[in-house]
This record gives C-alpha cells, structure tokens and sequence, in this order.
C-alpha cells in the first residue's frame, strides 16, 4: 500500500498542480472513508463526493408526487427502505406512513408486485429510484406484471442514468473536476463503454475501480498517470473483467420497457436526457399516467438544507451549517444524511 | 442500495432460483442473467435479481469487502 502511495505522490509532483477527483458512487465514498484513505491521500490530491447516491438525487417533486399516491384511498406505495425517512416539502413517507397511508419497505421491485398479486383489491405502486444497474430489475418486474397482465401494479419512475450528469456537471465548470473514479459492480451492468463520452468529449479519464483500499488506490494511481501523461481514457483498475458492453440482456430489458427523458435532479436541475421514462407499451403500468403529479412548485432549499450543493462536489458536508448541530443520522434534514449512501452520512461516521 | 451483492445458487426452476445470501435464503430472478447456473455456482444479486455469474473466489473476496465497508443486506 505504501508503494502505492509513494508513486501516487510522485505522480502528483509530476503534474504539478493540485488535483480534485471525484468518486462518482456513493459506496465509494463509504468506502474511502472507511479504509481510512481520505486521510492518507496528499493534500495536493482531493477527492470528492459525486451525485451517485440515488435516494439522494432524487427530486423533491417525486418524493410530492409519491406521497400525494401514498395518501390516496386503496394504495400501496412500495420502496426501498432509504426512500423512507427523506424529509420533503409535506413531511416524509414514514410520516405519511405513521398518519395511516399504507407504505411498505421492498428489497425488489418483485416484492413489490408480489403484493400487487396478493391484493388485487389495492393499487400496488412501487417508488422506481437507481441508476443503470436498478432500472433493469425495475423492466423485468414491469415486463412480468405486463405478461401476467397484474393490472394493479404500476412504477413510479425517477430512474436515472449518470452520463448525461456527469456532462452537465463537467459543463457547467462550478466545480474543477480532473477525473473520475467509478464503482467496478455498477460497471458489470453498464460496461465501460458508456463513461466514453466523459473522456472523448470533456478529456476527463474515468477509471473503474473496486471498494478495497488496494483497489480505490490503484484507480488513484491509474487515474494520475493518465493525467500526468495528458490522456484521458476509460481505464479498468476493478480486479474482476467488466466489458465495453456490460450485460447486455439487461441493457436490452431496460430499452425495451425504458425511453430516455429530461428528469430534474437535487442539486443538478433538470438535466435533458438524464432520466428514464415509462414507455407507452407499458402505459397501463405507469403510475406517472394514473396518478396526477400534485401541482406544488418546490423549492429546493427550504429547510436551510445545502444538499444541492453536496452532490455537486461544490462544498463538504462540514460546510453546511445544519451539518452535526441539527442535521444527524436520527434526525436528518435532507436526503444525503438518511441514506447510508449519502456523502452527509458517511462525513458524520467517520469524520 | 446499488451494491451487488454475491449469493450462492441452491436449487434453479426455470426461471428463478433458490439462493442463500449471507446464511439467509432468498429467490433470485434469472431474468436478466446472461450466462446459466447451477447449483453451487454463485452469482451477483442486485434488487432480488442474479446480474452475473461469479466465481467462489470472487464471492469471497466481495464478501469480505462488504464486510470491510460495513454493509448488511438491507435493500
Ligand atoms: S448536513 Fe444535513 S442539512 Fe446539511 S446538506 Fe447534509 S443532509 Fe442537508
């Protein structure tokens, strides 16, 4: 590790200039933390947090329109456990929850319409949130429901995928990013094909990497090098074989049942292209078509929250002055401090 | 929540299989599997889905890894 850590300072002499890369995944983030190598790294090199934590960059808007479903008579509204305590405009799903609204904590978008099966009498609705490697799982429960035809089960769908963010990010030049570091089992479904454009168009590398500290350095060092030589590449630091490609069965299921569209992000604003939409094949399925979104402009910084401004790399949670006085883990204002994803979380733990 | 996470396949039917996950028993979809398993083989489990083969060896490596960035299965 140390012979890691030499060559990484020496390929930071070479460049001569301070370095800021970011880890796109939020389980990198975890991660980097947890191995202790934040404190390790040389203070010419900084790394920081990316948009990648999905409950995190999900919308106010969609948290609005999935609890104005969660309240309606005869529903179901199905989600992944962190989605719950997120602290929106009109309170949270566990509030809702608390007040009567029948919300329910999934593993799998199966889950979910398993209960839509065993209750035909509710409108089953599952809260569809993740990037590339969760829209997938996502098509094959709206493929199956649509098979079975389980007509009481229907998505509400804020599915997202990160290149078109990470341009916008690159773009909108707030934020000096040199490079990326991106998460090895992510890749496995998306292949490395799609952080092309990041260093063709934008001249950025993007390196994919594991979640051991052997693996996060050796992304590091692969990603200075190409610096230092002045290439911008897609590199492959994860010790197990990702290809160009991914999983291209699920590549397919996720066109088949997904259309690309603008989609807002916290933080990020709406970002064309960015998000993943409900095709009109599946329109019976979509809880988009049958549940009005509540007409509610949300603002985004209520609450004093700088969420926003964590996932784009633009301040460390330190610097928001809810961070650890009135922002916890058991009392958290926004979404990067209730999932165990988000960059306020893992600055508390072990910061 | 977008951790993979490695399982051991039990029984396979059709399409779906009996795996265990860190000693509990779960269903996997095969849905979105490229590759055919069979009992004792392991796979990559992301949201109740098989997403890919993989090797003990690496299952076991992942395995510890999760264990080292503190993750239990949750969602
Ligand atoms: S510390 Fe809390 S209030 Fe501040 S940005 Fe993070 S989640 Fe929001």
């Amino acid at each position: 590790m140390s012979a890691k850590l030499q060559e990484i300072q020496n390929l930071l002499a070479q460049i001569g200039r301070p370095v800021q890369l970011m880890e796109v995944c939020g389980t990198h983030t975890m991660a980097i933390f947890r191995t202790g190598l934040r404190s390790l790294m040389p203070p010419s090199l900084r790394l920081l947090s990316g948009p990648g934590c999905p409950v995190c960059v999900t919308h106010d808007s969609f948290l609005e329109h999935a609890l104005a479903i969660a309240t309606q008579p005869n529903t179901l509204v199905a989600t992944f456990g962190d989605m719950l305590r997120v602290p929106g405009r009109s309170g949270s799903l566990e509030a809702a929850r608390a007040k009567g609204a029948n919300v329910q904590v999934v593993y799998s978008p199966l889950d979910a319409l398993a209960m839509a099966r065993q209750h035909p009498d509710l409108r089953v609705v599952f809260l569809g949130i993740g990037f590339e490697t969760t829209a997938p799982t996502t098509a094959g429960a709206l493929v199956a429901a649509a098979r079975d035809g389980v007509k009481n089960f229907s998505v509400l769908s804020a599915h997202k995928t990160m290149p078109n963010a990470l341009s916008a990010l690159l773009t909108s030049g707030e934020v000096k990013i040199d490079g990326f570091l991106m998460p090895g089992h992510v890749s496995v479904i998306t292949g490395t094909s799609i952080y092309e454009p990041v260093a063709r168009i934008f001249k950025r590398p993007a390196v994919v990497t594991g979640f051991e500290a052997g693996e996060i350095l050796a992304g590091v060092e692969m990603t200075l090098r190409m610096i230092a030589e002045g290439r911008a590449e897609v590199g492959n630091a994860y010790a197990h074989t990702v290809t160009a490609e991914g999983n291209v069965k699920a590549r397919a299921l996720l066109a088949e049942v997904f259309e690309p569209c603008d989609d807002a992000w916290r933080g990020l604003g709406v970002i064309p292209g960015s998000g993943l939409k409900i095709r009109a094949a599946f329109a019976a399925h979509d809880a988009a078509r049958h549940f009005p979104a509540p007409k509610v402009d949300v603002p985004e910084t209520s609450r004093g929250c700088r969420c926003g401004d964590v996932l784009r790399g633009a301040i460390t949670p330190p610097q928001c002055p809810l961070f650890r006085n009135v922002c916890t883990p058991w009392s958290p204002q926004g979404a990067c401090m209730v999932s165990g994803e988000g960059t306020c979380a893992a600055y508390f733990r072990f910061s | 929540m977008c951790l993979a996470i490695p399982a051991k396949v039990l029984t396979v039917n059709g399409q779906e299989a009996l795996i265990t996950v860190q000693g509990v028993q779960r269903t996997a979809n095969l849905m979105l599997l490229e590759e055919t398993v069979a009992p004792g083989d392991y796979v990559l489990l992301h949201a109740g889905f098989a997403i890919r083969k993989w090797t003990a060896a690496e299952a076991q490596e992942q395995e510890l890894l999760l264990a080292e960035v503190g993750y239990t299965h949750r969602d």
